[in-house]
C-alpha cells in the first residue's frame, strides 16, 4: 500500500488566493482549516501559522498550504469567495483564535457563544480558563422574512427527547418554510485544546469521544494522522481489522437511522424491528471489542479484536435488515412521506461541500474509502448513488451501503481467519513532526491534523467531522418544505452536535 | 322514568371517566405487545394522572382565562355527552336531550376550547397546534353532522336514543348500505378527531409535527392531567358512540337493574374492542402528510355524502 503523498507549500498571504484557487480548479476539496501558534522557539519564528489541507482522490493526494501571519494581529485574505467550506472554517478560526478574515462576505460569529466576553478567544495561548459571562459581543440578530403570514417558529436549543442542542428558526407561511436557520454549537466543550499536552494514547480516547456514535472513524483518523507523524508502518492484519471495525460502524448506525425515518413517520412497527437488530449489532460490537460502541479496536499503531463476526450472524442480520428497508418501501404512506421530501440537488450538495451519504444521495460520489484508501480490501464494491437528493434517496443510499457494508465485514472476517492484536509500537520520531489521517465514518469523510512536540506529546490537534460540511445542506434542503416534515428530513441527514460544535 | 334511569346515567360517567384512561393504556398495551415490546402495562394513564394532580399547578406567564379553563371544559363537555348518549340506556332522564347535533357540538366546544387555550399561551407551538386542529375540525365536523344525518333518516330524528332503539328493532338497519357507509365515514372522522394514526401521532415527542399535543404543550401538573384525561374520554366516547351506532344490541330499552349492568358490560366489551382494532390498525399505519390529511377527509365526508343518498334511494321505505 503506497502512502499518502503529502506536500507541505509555505505561501505568503499574497499568494494564498491564487494557489487555492489553482487547487480547487484541479479538483481538490478543501477538507481542514488549523490555525497554529507558533513560539519562539518555532522553526520560523513567533507566529500564528494557518494550514489549509486540500484532499484530491484517487490517486490518494493531500496538499497543505501553511501561511505565516502576525502573531498579534493575525489577518488573512479569505478564501470564501472560492470554497463554501472555507467560509465557514474562516469564520470557526475567527471565533476560536481571534484571525480576522479580511473581505469576508459574511463575518458573522459562528463559534462565539453570545455571551462569551468581548474579546477572549479560547485557543489562544494566553486565554486561559472560561471566564464568566460577559459583556457579549455585540447583537446577534436573526434575519427577520418580513410578509403577508410569515410568522416564526424558535425551537430549542433544548428539545423534546434524548437529543443534543441546537437552535432552529424557521419563518414559516402557513406550513411552508421560507427560510431555516440552525443556531449550534452551544455543546463546545474545548476538544481542539483538551488534545494539547496529551501524549497519543491519552488522544486517542478524546478523539474516540470527539462524537460518540462515530468512535471508529474518529480513532482511526487520529491514528492515522499520529501514525504518519511517526512514520509508522502498521502491518496488513491491523489495517483488515480497521476497516473490519469501520465498517461495523457504519451498519450499526445505519439500521438505526433507518428505523428511526420509520417511526417519525409514526411507523413505529419498524423501528421496534430495527432497534432490535440494533442492540443485536451493539452485542456483536461488544464481543468483537469489548465495548458497545466499538471504542478500543483501533489503537496507534495496531487495532486489537476479541472476537471476529460469523458469517451465519453477518447472514441472520443481512435478511433482517434487508426485510426491514423492503417492507418500509413497500408501505405505500412510508414512501409517500419519503418521497421527495427535502431535496437537495446535486449543485447545492457539491457547492455546499456535502460528504457521505447526503452527498451520495444527491448525486456526488465522495467516499474516502475509494479515494484516500489506508487498505485496499477497505473499499466497497460500488458506491451508492442517487441523484434525487430526497429522504427516500438518503434512506436508499444508507439501507444499499449497510448491504456493501456486510459485504466487507464478511471478506474482512474471512481475511484475518482469527481475532488478536495486530500492533507495532509506534516510532520514535525525537522531532516536531505532522500528519493527516482520512477516513470513511459513517456519516461521511473524517479528516484530523496532528502535530508532534519532540517528546511526542500532542501540540495540536484538529478533527473535522464530515457534520461541519453538511450541517449548512439542511436549511438548504428545508426551503419550501412543510414544518411538519422537519424531523424527518433532520432525520435523513442525522448530523452530530457534538462532532460539529468540538 | 324510573330511578334506574338515574342510575343509568350516573353509571355511564362514571364508566367513561374510570374507564378512558383504562382503554388507553390497554390501546398502548396493546400496540406494544404486537410491536414486540413490554408495554409500560394497562394502569399507566391512571398512574399518570395520579402523578401529575400532586404537582403543583403552574401557568405560564402572560396567559388569561382561556388557557385557566380549557381542560376543565373538556373534561365537563365531554362528562356532559357521556352523560347525554345513550351508551348503556336509551331510557334515561336526558335521553330525550339526547340529539346527535348537540353531542358533537359538545365535542367541538372541547376542541374549541383548547384551541383557543393553545392560541393564549402565545408560543409558536401553540399557535401552530391550534391553527391545524382547527383545519382538521372544520373538516371533520361536517362529516360527522352529514353521517349522523344518513343515519337518522330511517328514525326521522336526530334524537340518538330514537336512532338506537330503532336499530334494535330493526337489525338490518345498520347492514344497510347507508348505514355501513355512514359508520365507515364516522370512523375516519373518529380517527381525526381523536387525533390518532394516521392524522396525528399521540405517541411522539417531535414538537413540529404534533397536532393536538402542540397546542397542550404549555401544560403541567393538575391542568395536564385534565387534559389528558379529557382526551382519553373523549376517545372512549367517541368510539362508544361507533359502537352504539354500529352494533347497538345489548343497550337497555327498558328500566330493569340487571339488564342496565348487562349494558354496561357489554358497553365496556364494545368499546375495548374497537379500541383493539384501532390500535392493532395502528401499527401497520404509519401518519399520512398533513397535507393529504385534507384528503382523506374528504373521503370520508364523500363516504357520508353518500350515506345520505343511499338512506333516501335505498331505504325509502323505511321512513313510511
Amino acid at each position: 500500500m503506497p502512502a499518502a503523498t503529502r506536500t507541505v507549500h509555505d505561501v505568503g498571504t499574497g499568494e494564498l488566493p491564487r494557489r487555492a484557487q489553482e487547487l480547487l480548479a484541479a479538483g481538490h476539496r478543501l477538507a481542514l482549516v488549523a490555525a497554529h501558534h507558533d513560539g519562539e522557539g518555532a522553526p520560523g519564528g513567533r507566529a500564528l501559522r494557518v494550514v489549509y489541507l486540500f484532499l484530491a482522490g484517487p490517486p490518494d493526494t493531500r496538499t497543505e498550504l501553511h501561511v505565516r501571519l502576525d502573531a498579534d494581529r493575525p489577518r488573512v485574505p479569505s478564501l470564501a469567495g472560492l470554497s463554501f467550506p472555507a467560509g465557514r472554517f474562516e469564520r470557526e478560526m475567527h471565533d476560536l483564535h481571534g484571525v480576522e478574515p479580511l473581505d469576508h462576505p459574511l463575518p458573522r460569529r459562528l463559534v462565539r457563544h453570545f455571551h462569551w466576553p468581548r474579546g477572549w478567544y479560547p485557543l489562544r495561548p494566553d486565554a486561559g480558563p472560561p471566564p464568566p459571562f460577559g459583556e457579549p459581543e455585540g447583537p446577534y440578530p436573526f434575519l427577520q422574512v418580513e410578509g403577508d403570514g410569515v410568522y416564526e417558529i424558535p425551537v430549542g436549543p433544548v428539545h423534546a427527547g434524548l437529543i443534543e442542542p441546537g437552535h432552529f428558526r424557521f419563518s414559516v407561511v402557513g406550513e411552508t418554510i421560507i427560510k431555516l436557520k440552525a443556531r449550534l454549537w452551544f455543546v463546545h466543550k474545548g476538544v481542539e485544546r483538551l488534545f494539547q499536552g496529551r501524549d497519543t494514547d491519552a488522544g486517542l480516547r478524546l478523539a474516540e469521544r470527539v462524537s460518540g456514535d462515530t468512535a471508529v472513524g474518529h480513532a482511526l483518523a487520529y491514528c492515522l494522522a499520529v501514525e504518519e507523524a511517526t512514520g509508522t508502518e502498521v502491518p496488513e492484519p491491523a489495517r483488515q481489522a480497521r476497516a473490519l471495525l469501520l465498517e461495523m460502524e457504519r451498519v450499526h448506525n445505519h439500521v438505526a437511522d433507518l428505523g428511526a425515518l420509520c417511526n417519525d413517520v409514526g411507523h413505529s412497527v419498524l423501528n421496534a424491528h430495527a432497534q432490535r437488530i440494533r442492540e443485536q449489532l451493539l452485542r456483536l460490537n461488544q464481543q468483537t471489542t469489548g465495548h458497545r460502541l466499538l471504542r478500543g479496536g483501533v489503537h496507534p499503531g495496531g487495532a486489537a479484536l476479541l472476537a471476529l463476526p460469523s458469517p451465519a450472524t453477518v447472514q441472520a442480520l443481512r435478511a433482517d435488515i434487508r426485510e426491514v428497508a423492503h417492507l418500509a418501501l413497500g408501505h405505500s404512506t412510508v414512501r409517500d412521506r419519503f418521497t421527495g421530501t427535502a431535496r437537495l440537488s446535486t449543485r447545492a450538495a457539491r457547492d455546499l461541500g456535502c460528504l457521505g451519504y447526503v452527498a451520495r444521495a444527491s448525486g456526488v460520489a465522495a467516499d474516502a474509502r475509494l479515494a484516500h484508501p489506508f487498505h485496499e480490501a477497505a473499499a466497497p464494491k460500488t458506491v451508492p448513488v442517487r441523484t434525487t437528493g430526497d429522504v427516500l434517496a438518503r434512506f436508499l443510499v444508507r439501507a444499499e451501503e449497510i448491504d456493501l457494508s456486510l459485504d466487507l465485514i464478511d471478506d474482512l472476517a474471512a481475511a484475518l481467519g482469527a481475532p488478536g492484536t495486530y500492533a507495532v509500537p509506534l516510532a520514535e520520531v525525537r522531532r516536531p513532526a505532522s500528519g493527516t489521517g482520512v477516513a470513511e465514518g459513517w456519516r461521511g469523510t473524517v479528516a484530523t491534523r496532528v502535530e508532534t512536540a519532540a517528546d511526542g506529546t500532542l501540540t495540536r490537534v484538529k478533527p473535522v467531522d464530515p457534520s461541519f460540511f453538511n450541517w449548512p445542506a439542511l436549511p438548504v434542503a428545508l426551503r419550501s418544505t412543510i414544518v411538519p416534515d422537519f424531523p424527518l428530513a433532520n432525520k435523513s441527514f442525522n448530523l452530530s452536535y457534538a462532532g460539529n460544535d468540538l | 322514568m324510573s330511578g334506574v334511569g338515574y342510575v343509568a346515567v350516573g353509571a355511564q360517567v362514571v364508566v367513561v371517566v374510570g374507564g378512558a384512561p383504562v382503554l388507553g393504556g390497554w390501546m398502548r398495551q396493546v400496540r406494544a405487545r404486537l410491536e414486540g415490546r413490554a408495554g409500560a402495562g394497562v394502569g399507566q394513564p391512571w398512574r399518570d394522572v395520579r402523578k401529575l394532580l400532586r404537582k403543583e399547578a403552574v401557568t405560564p406567564v402572560g396567559t388569561g382565562p382561556a388557557f385557566r379553563l380549557a381542560p376543565l371544559l373538556l373534561v365537563a363537555t365531554t362528562a356532559v355527552v357521556a352523560a347525554l348518549m345513550p351508551l348503556a340506556s336509551t331510557r334515561t332522564p336526558v335521553s330525550g336531550s339526547a340529539d346527535l347535533i348537540l353531542v358533537v357540538a359538545l365535542l367541538a366546544l372541547g376542541t374549541v376550547a383548547l384551541a383557543l387555550a393553545g392560541l393564549d399561551t402565545g408560543t409558536a407551538f401553540g399557535g401552530m397546534g391550534a391553527s391545524r386542529e382547527m383545519t382538521i375540525a372544520a373538516l371533520v365536523e361536517p362529516t360527522i353532522l352529514l353521517a349522523v344525518f344518513a343515519v337518522s333518516i330511517p328514525v326521522g330524528s336526530t334524537n340518538l336514543a330514537a336512532i338506537i332503539a330503532g336499530t334494535i328493532h330493526h337489525p338490518a338497519r345498520p347492514a344497510s348500505p347507508a348505514g355501513l357507509l355512514a359508520v365507515a365515514a364516522l370512523a375516519v372522522a373518529v380517527l381525526a378527531e381523536a387525533g390518532r394514526i394516521p392524522v396525528d401521532n399521540p405517541a411522539t415527542h417531535l414538537e413540529l409535527t404534533m397536532v393536538h399535543e402542540a397546542m397542550v404543550l404549555e401544560y403541567a401538573g393538575p391542568d395536564l392531567a385534565l387534559v389528558e384525561l379529557g382526551s382519553q374520554m373523549r376517545l372512549a366516547v367517541l368510539l362508544g358512540l361507533l359502537g352504539s351506532l354500529a352494533a347497538p344490541w345489548g343497550t337497555a330499552t327498558g328500566g330493569s337493574l340487571p339488564l342496565l349492568g348487562l349494558a354496561l358490560v357489554l358497553l365496556v366489551v364494545k368499546t375495548a374492542l374497537l379500541g383493539t382494532l384501532l390500535a392493532a390498525a395502528e401499527v401497520f399505519w404509519a401518519k399520512v402528510r398533513l397535507f393529504k390529511v385534507p384528503e382523506l377527509l374528504a373521503g370520508s365526508f364523500l363516504l357520508a355524502l353518500l350515506a345520505v343518498v343511499a338512506s333516501y334511494f335505498l331505504t325509502g321505505e323505511a321512513v313510511r
